[in-house]
C-alpha cells in the first residue's frame, strides 16, 4: 500500500518530467539552435521573471486563492521604482522601498480576503485593476526610461556565465522551498489549504498567513518588475500586462491544486520551464505568435487534463 | 397473514451497508393508505437511510420495494418523485432567492407552447391553488428567503402537493418551529391525511408522536424493533425499545473526580440557540452533555471554544473570570475542542499523521521557524504507541486511516497541547466497537490526570457509562441535571424529549 502510494506520488510529476523531455528532445530534433548553451541560457533568463512571480503565486494558490494583481503590481512598483531611481535616491533604498510597496499592496489584498472577506478572485480582480491604473495616472502614460547603470545590473548582469536574473530566481525558488516544505510557517500553510475550518480551529492564525502569502506573492512581483526594467532600460506603465496568466499557467501546469493545500515549487518549476520551453520552440521555429498563445493553450488544457486523471486514479 | 393490499408501502428485508457499519440490517416497514405513521429510534438506529432508500437518495443493498402492491426500483430522487414520494428534509431544500412559486414547480414549471418560455402567469396561478389547499395566504411571488421557516416548510408540503404526492417523508418537521406553527402544521397534516395521502413521521419528540401518529415503528441500531398502532404503547415502552441496551463493561469507569472546580460556565446565552446556561466542570470530571440533534449541545462548545460570539455569560477558568475571542485564544488558556465532524473541521485529510498530530505544537519544537524534524517523528512515534493507532507508518496520509483511528490522531493533536479542559463532541460517532472502547479507556486516564472533560453524545449508553454527572440540554436551556449514581436512559430521554421528568 505504501509503496503504490509513494510511486504515485512521483507519478504525478514523473509524468511532469517525462513531457518536459519529450518536449525537448522534439524541439531539438526540429531545430539544431535549441540544445545550444546560448539558447539555454537565454530560455532560463525569460523565464526567471516568470518563475519569481510563480513561486509567489504557489504559495497563493497553495491556501486556494488566487492572485489576478501580479502583473499589475509589477508594473506600478516598476514606474514607482524607476521614478525613485531618477529622484536620485540610493539605488538600494529605492529597490528597498519599491520591494516594500509591492509587500505592501500584496498584504492589503490579504486584508481585502481576510478581513472583508471578499473572495480572492473579485480581491485581486479589483486590484489588478487599481494598481495598473495607478501605474497609468502616476506615469501619466508616458515610459520612464535611462536608469541608474548600477541597478541595471540587477537584470543584465552576469557571474561568471550566468544571468543574475538567473541566479535570483534560483535563490527564490531554493527560498520557497524551505519556507514551504521545511518551515514551521509551510506547514501551517499546506494545513490551512487543506483545510482551512480545521486550521482555525487547531490554533493556527489563519488570517495571518493568509495575508502574509499574498503580501509575499506582491514583494515576489515587485521584485521580477525590477529585474524586467533593469533588463529593458525602462518602465513602462503598460509592463507585466498579463503576467498572471502565465504565472498561474505554470502553477497548474506544475501540479498544484487549486483547492489548495497541494502542490510544491518544484512542480511550479517544471510548470515555468515547460512555458518558457514552448515559447522559446516556437520562437525558433518561426511559429506566428498568434499561434503561440493557441499551442500554450493546449499544452495547459492536457497538462490539467493529466493532473486529474492522477487524481482520480489516487 | 397481512393483506397486502391495505399498504400503499411495503418495504421488505432493506439490507443497506456503508463501509463499516450495517445501517439497516433486514429491516421490514410498511404503511398504510392515509396514515400518520412515526419513526423514532437513536441518531444512527437508521431511520434516515431507511426514508433516504425510500426517497431513491441511496440504494439498499438487498430487498424490495412495494408500491401500491407492484415492486419498484426507486434509483433516483427523480424516479421518487414521479413515483408520488416526496420527502422534506430537515434542512429545508428550496432555493431562497427564487420566489414561493417558483420553487413549488422548480423543473416542472408550466410552459407556453414553445417550451423553452414559462408561463408565469400560471405558474404562480397553480402555486395560489396549492396553498390556499393548505390555508396559506401569502403571496407565490414572495422571494422565500423573506419568509419565516415555518412557512417554508409550507411552501415544501406545498410542492409535495403539486407532484400529486401519495407518500410524503418528513425528517424532523418541527425542530426549528414554535409550539403554534406546530400546531398549524399537525393540521395541515391531519388534513392531508383525511385526503389518503400518507406521511411518514421522523421525529424524536416523543409528544408530538403520541399527537399526531396513527401508528410508530421503532428502529435501533439498524434493526426494526416493532411498529405498533399508538394507543397499543406507552411512551416509557418507546424509549425502552429506542435506547434497549445492556452496558457491558465496554466502560471503564475508575476515575474519581477531583473537589476543584477547573471550568464555570455562568448564564451563557446565544440568541435563540442558548438560554441561561450554567454549570460547572472539576479537575478530573466527566461531564456528560446529552440532547437531541440541534438542541444547543454543539453551539454550547463552540461558544466556549471562541468559535462563535455569546450576547450574555460568564467565562471562569480556574476561578479567574476570561474572555475567550478565539479558538487560538481557547487554546492558549488551556482548552480543546474535538469537533463533531472530524473530516470537515478537523483532519488534513490529505496531510500525514504526523503533520495532523504535531500540527498544534510546530512552534514549540521549531527554532527560528524551522521544526526538528526528528524530535517530531519521536513525539508522533510516542503517540502511535501509546493510542495504538493503526498506521503503517508516521507518513501515512490520514484520509487512509479508519474513523476510530482518525479520531485517535485528532485526540493526539489535543493531547500535545496538555490541555486543562477537552471537550469532545460525539467522539465515538462512526466508529467500530473496538476503537470506542480504546477511546473510552482513554477518556478515563485523562481523567485519572487531571483533565476536566466534557463529552457530548448523543449516545446515552456512553454518556451513562463514562460520565461522572450529565446535563441535559432542550431547545438551548438545561432541562436535567443527573449525578452518577441517578443517571438512566429514561431520565435522560425524558428530559431531552419532553423537557423534564414527569413526576407522577
Amino acid at each position: 500500500m505504501k509503496k503504490s502510494e509513494k510511486i504515485n506520488g512521483y507519478g504525478e510529476r514523473f509524468g511532469l518530467i517525462i513531457a518536459f523531455f519529450i518536449m525537448i528532445i522534439t524541439i531539438s530534433f526540429l531545430s539544431d539552435r535549441f540544445l545550444t548553451l546560448p539558447n539555454i541560457l537565454n530560455i532560463l533568463r525569460q523565464s526567471s521573471i516568470n518563475g519569481i512571480i510563480a513561486v509567489g503565486m504557489t504559495m497563493v494558490i497553495l491556501t486556494a486563492g488566487i492572485d489576478l494583481s501580479v502583473g499589475s503590481i509589477l508594473g506600478l512598483t516598476a514606474v514607482i521604482t524607476a521614478d525613485l531611481l531618477h529622484s536620485g535616491i540610493p539605488v538600494f533604498l529605492a529597490i528597498l522601498l519599491g520591494l516594500l510597496l509591492g509587500f505592501c499592496i500584496g498584504f492589503v489584498n490579504g486584508l481585502l480576503i481576510t478581513k472583508f472577506k471578499i473572495p480572492p478572485f473579485i480581491a485581486t480582480l479589483g486590484m489588478m485593476t487599481l494598481a495598473r491604473g495607478l501605474a497609468f495616472t502616476y506615469t501619466q502614460g508616458k515610459p520612464i526610461t535611462g536608469l541608474n547603470e548600477s541597478f541595471r545590473v540587477i537584470g543584465t548582469g552576469m557571474i561568471g556565465s550566468i544571468p543574475l536574473p538567473v541566479i535570483i530566481a534560483a535563490l527564490v525558488f531554493f527560498l520557497g522551498y524551505l519556507f514551504l516544505k521545511r518551515s514551521r510557517h509551510g506547514e501551517n500553510i499546506y494545513a490551512l489549504g487543506n483545510n482551512e475550518t480545521a486550521a482555525e480551529f487547531s490554533g493556527i492564525p489563519v488570517k495571518r498567513y493568509i495575508s502574509l502569502v499574498y503580501a509575499l506573492s506582491g514583494f515576489l512581483s515587485a521584485l521580477a518588475g525590477m529585474i524586467l526594467i533593469g533588463r529593458l532600460d525602462s518602465a513602462q506603465p503598460i509592463i507585466g500586462q498579463g503576467y498572471e496568466f502565465d504565472a498561474i499557467a505554470a502553477v497548474v501546469v506544475g501540479g498544484t491544486s487549486f483547492t489548495g493545500g497541494h502542490g510544491s515549487v518544484w512542480g511550479t518549476l517544471i510548470g515555468v520551464l515547460i512555458i518558457a520551453v514552448i515559447n522559446n520552440g516556437l520562437n525558433l521555429l518561426d511559429v506566428s505568435s498568434f499561434y503561440e498563445q493557441v499551442v500554450k493553450g493546449v499544452v495547459i488544457a492536457i497538462a490539467l487534463l493529466l493532473h486529474r486523471l492522477a487524481q482520480k486514479k489516487n | 397473514m397481512i393483506e397486502q393490499n391495505n399498504f400503499i408501502l411495503s418495504m421488505e428485508n432493506i439490507i443497506k451497508i456503508f463501509p463499516g457499519v450495517t445501517a439497516l440490517d433486514d429491516v421490514t416497514f410498511r404503511a398504510e393508505f392515509g396514515e400518520i405513521h412515526a419513526l423514532v429510534g437513536e441518531n444512527g438506529a437508521g431511520k434516515s437511510t431507511l426514508m433516504k432508500v425510500l426517497a431513491g437518495i441511496n440504494s439498499p443493498d438487498s430487498g424490495s420495494i412495494n408500491l401500491d402492491s407492484e415492486i419498484v426500483e426507486i434509483g433516483s430522487p427523480g424516479k421518487a418523485q414521479s413515483l408520488g414520494i416526496s420527502m422534506i428534509h430537515q434542512e429545508l431544500a428550496l432555493i431562497p432567492y427564487l420566489t414561493v412559486g417558483q420553487n413549488i414547480y422548480l423543473g416542472r414549471e408550466p410552459h407556453r407552447k414553445i417550451k423553452t418560455f414559462i408561463d408565469w402567469k400560471k405558474l404562480y396561478k397553480q402555486a395560489k391553488v396549492q396553498l390556499s389547499r393548505l390555508d396559506m395566504d401569502i403571496d407565490p411571488k414572495t422571494l422565500v428567503v423573506n419568509i419565516p421557516i415555518a412557512q417554508q416548510q409550507m411552501v415544501e408540503v406545498a410542492k409535495a402537493l403539486s407532484i400529486n404526492a401519495k407518500i410524503i417523508v418528513m425528517d424532523e418537521p418541527t425542530s426549528a418551529l414554535t409550539d403554534k406553527e406546530t400546531k398549524i402544521l399537525f393540521r395541515v397534516m391531519r388534513h392531508l391525511k383525511d385526503q389518503g395521502i400518507t406521511i411518514l413521521y421522523i421525529s424524536h419528540r416523543l409528544e408530538e408522536i403520541f399527537e399526531i401518529a396513527d401508528r410508530v415503528t421503532v428502529l435501533r441500531d439498524g434493526f426494526h424493533i416493532s411498529t405498533s398502532i399508538i394507543s397499543d404503547i406507552s411512551s416509557d415502552d418507546i424509549v425502552k425499545m429506542m435506547v434497549g441496551r445492556e452496558l457491558g463493561d465496554l466502560y471503564p469507569k475508575k476515575n474519581v473526580p477531583q473537589n476543584e472546580c477547573v471550568l464555570e460556565v455562568k448564564g451563557l446565552s446565544s440568541g435563540k440557540l442558548l438560554n441561561n446556561i450554567s454549570f460547572h466542570l472539576n479537575k478530573g470530571e466527566v461531564l456528560g452533555i446529552s440532547g437531541l440533534i440541534g438542541a444547543g449541545r454543539t453551539e454550547l462548545a463552540r461558544a466556549l471554544f471562541g468559535i462563535d460570539t455569546f450576547d450574555h455569560g460568564e467565562i471562569f477558568i480556574n476561578g479567574d473570570s476570561v474572555r475567550i475571542r478565539s479558538p487560538r485564544e481557547a487554546i492558549s488558556m488551556g482548552l480543546g475542542f474535538l469537533t463533531e465532524d472530524r473530516k470537515e473541521q478537523g483532519l488534513f485529510l490529505g496531510m500525514s499523521v504526523r503533520e495532523n498530530i504535531t500540527i498544534s505544537v510546530l512552534k514549540e519544537f521549531s527554532s527560528f521557524g524551522f521544526p526538528f524534524f526528528s524530535k517530531l517523528k519521536t513525539l508522533t512515534e510516542k503517540f502511535i504507541k501509546q493510542m495504538n493507532i493503526r498506521t503503517p507508518n508516521i507518513h501515512q496520509k490520514v484520509k487512509n486511516l479508519s474513523g476510530g483511528n482518525q479520531q485517535k490522531v485528532l485526540i493526539a493533536r489535543w493531547l500535545n497541547l496538555n490541555p486543562r479542559v477537552l471537550i469532545l463532541d460525539e467522539p465515538t460517532r462512526g466508529i467500530d466497537v473496538g476503537a470506542k472502547a480504546e477511546i473510552y479507556t482513554l477518556i478515563d486516564r485523562l481523567a485519572g490526570d487531571g483533565v476536566g472533560i466534557i463529552m457530548i453524545s448523543s449516545e446515552l449508553p456512553e454518556i451513562i457509562g463514562i460520565s461522572d454527572r450529565v446535563i441535559v440540554i432542550r431547545e438551548g436551556s438545561i432541562t436535567g441535571e443527573f449525578s452518577r449514581e441517578e443517571l438512566s436512559q429514561d431520565k435522560i430521554m425524558q428530559c431531552a424529549a419532553t423537557g423534564g421528568i414527569d413526576e407522577s
